[in-house]
């Protein structure tokens, strides 16, 4: 089972690093949403429209992204080939998970510290780290099961974000009101109620993905 | 439809009427105006039984869309769409509903409290749900693909509240098992809730009704073309 996962990590993984045009195309994107940003809310952006920017930003970059990971699949056939592996299907979504989180914390990775340093942020920030990983999660739960269904509607472009955004829409007020006070210098205290909803909300949705993937992908 | 069948929906179309006329008369004439807020409050017996029923029929999706995905019978599936029709048709009288009251009563249209943040949400979630039976192509995708987000997005609801009630909250806290209301204004409101659930139910059913014949329609016409 886990060597089937690996597999299928290992394929998206391989393909992403032999043509980087998903990656830089995000990459270019994001940056996009957060100068965007700061010229619509002015130059002086404060700690109180910062964590707003950053999530903006992780969240439209990482939508494109995830959409991406399942018009591959769909363009070639592929999901045709993934369907008829011979493993259970939850375990098809673990491996595209994998992969889309692996993606979704490159963005990250590459996007924060530039992010930081554009508006004058403190950048080694440890804790910044973890609220990112958990957020990141849940996008790539919600987001496999989601562009998985997104692929096989004739919208398929426009119907990711539409169902993707709600969804995750505790994700992004928990990660910006964490990401607050970890940009103000707070202790661990102040983020502990956020960081429980949002690793909440990825086991549910894991779970949940893990359970409905079946019926998405069947044809 | 059986000759049974139609007996039933008249006398449901009549039970309807009636409650949704006493619900009128009890609303206008019979309960007293508050005394804080005024006469603006009676549109409380309206915004709450409409926010109860779009609660009932997104849970009706929720439970049509599991049975659908375990079984695949069109019935189950034929509920699912028509109880999210109503839902969101219910959603969106919540969404003006409230505003007609916040208004007056708080003094703006909107603020993004929890329970406000989340009738938003989850209409945009079932909006969604709406889309994706339609954008999917043939009718049994659109119904599995449908019953996936009838069942995360309605998982994701708990979420949401929670967190936007964390974030910040404003809405009058339901004072309605608390004591608050008066015995009049209590009575009212189950008339009202009565009344609006009954008409829940006459609307689905004339919408599964509906969606069932469509979906024989287009097995005819399928039929007829080969």
């Amino acid at each position: 089972m886990l060597a089937s996962l690996w597999a299928i990590f290992r394929k998206d993984l391989l393909r992403e690093l032999r043509t980087k045009e998903t990656i830089v195309a995000v990459l270019v994107f994001a940056l996009l949403v957060v100068v965007i940003f700061s010229f619509a809310t002015g130059t002086g952006v404060t700690t109180d429209v910062a964590p707003g920017v950053l999530w903006v930003a992780l969240a439209f970059g990482g939508v494109i992204g995830l959409n991406r990971a399942f018009v591959a699949e769909k363009e070639n056939a592929c999901l045709e080939g993934l369907r008829l592996c011979p493993v259970d299907h939850a375990v098809i979504y673990a491996g595209k998970l994998a992969g889309s989180l692996t993606f979704l914390l490159v963005l990250a990775v590459v996007i924060t510290p530039i992010f930081l340093a554009l508006f004058n942020l403190p950048v080694f920030l440890p804790r910044l780290a973890l609220i990112i990983v958990l957020a990141v999660l849940g996008f790539a739960a919600v987001g496999t099961l989601f562009a998985a269904l997104a692929v096989n509607t004739r919208a398929r472009d426009i119907m990711l974000p539409i169902l993707f955004l709600p969804v995750v829409s505790p994700v992004v007020i928990a990660a910006v009101k964490a990401t607050a006070p970890v940009l103000a210098g707070a202790s661990w205290g102040e983020l502990a109620t956020w960081l429980e909803i949002l690793a909440a909300f990825d086991v549910i949705f894991i779970v949940v993905g893990a359970l409905v993937f079946e019926f998405v992908i069947e044809e | 439809m059986s000759g049974t069948s139609k007996l039933r929906d008249t006398l449901l179309l009549a039970l309807a009427l009636a409650a949704m006329l006493a619900a009128l008369a009890m609303v206008f004439v019979y309960v007293p105006t508050e005394k804080t807020s005024g006469i603006v409050q009676r549109i409380f017996y309206f915004h709450v039984p409409v926010a109860w029923v779009a609660s009932l029929a997104f849970l009706v999706t929720f439970i049509g869309s599991i049975l659908y995905l375990s079984k695949r019978t069109a019935r189950w599936n034929a509920l699912a769409a028509a109880s999210a029709e109503v839902g969101v048709l219910f959603t969106t009288l919540i969404l003006l509903t409230g505003p007609i009251w916040a208004r007056p009563a708080w003094g703006i249209w909107w603020t993004w409290d929890a329970r406000l943040t989340t009738s938003l949400v989850l209409w945009l979630i079932y909006v969604a749900y709406l889309l994706v039976r339609r954008f999917a192509g043939e009718a049994e995708r659109g119904a599995r693909l449908a019953a996936v987000v009838g069942i995360a997005g309605f998982i994701d609801v708990p979420l949401v509240f929670v967190t936007v009630n964390l974030w910040r909250t404003q809405h009058p806290t339901p004072l309605i098992f608390e004591g608050g209301l008066t015995t009049a204004m209590l009575i009212t409101l189950l008339v009202c809730l009565a009344a609006f659930t009954l008409l829940y139910i006459l609307l689905v059913r004339q919408a599964t009704r509906l969606k069932t014949l469509e979906s024989e329609l287009r097995l005819l016409q399928r039929l007829r073309e080969e």
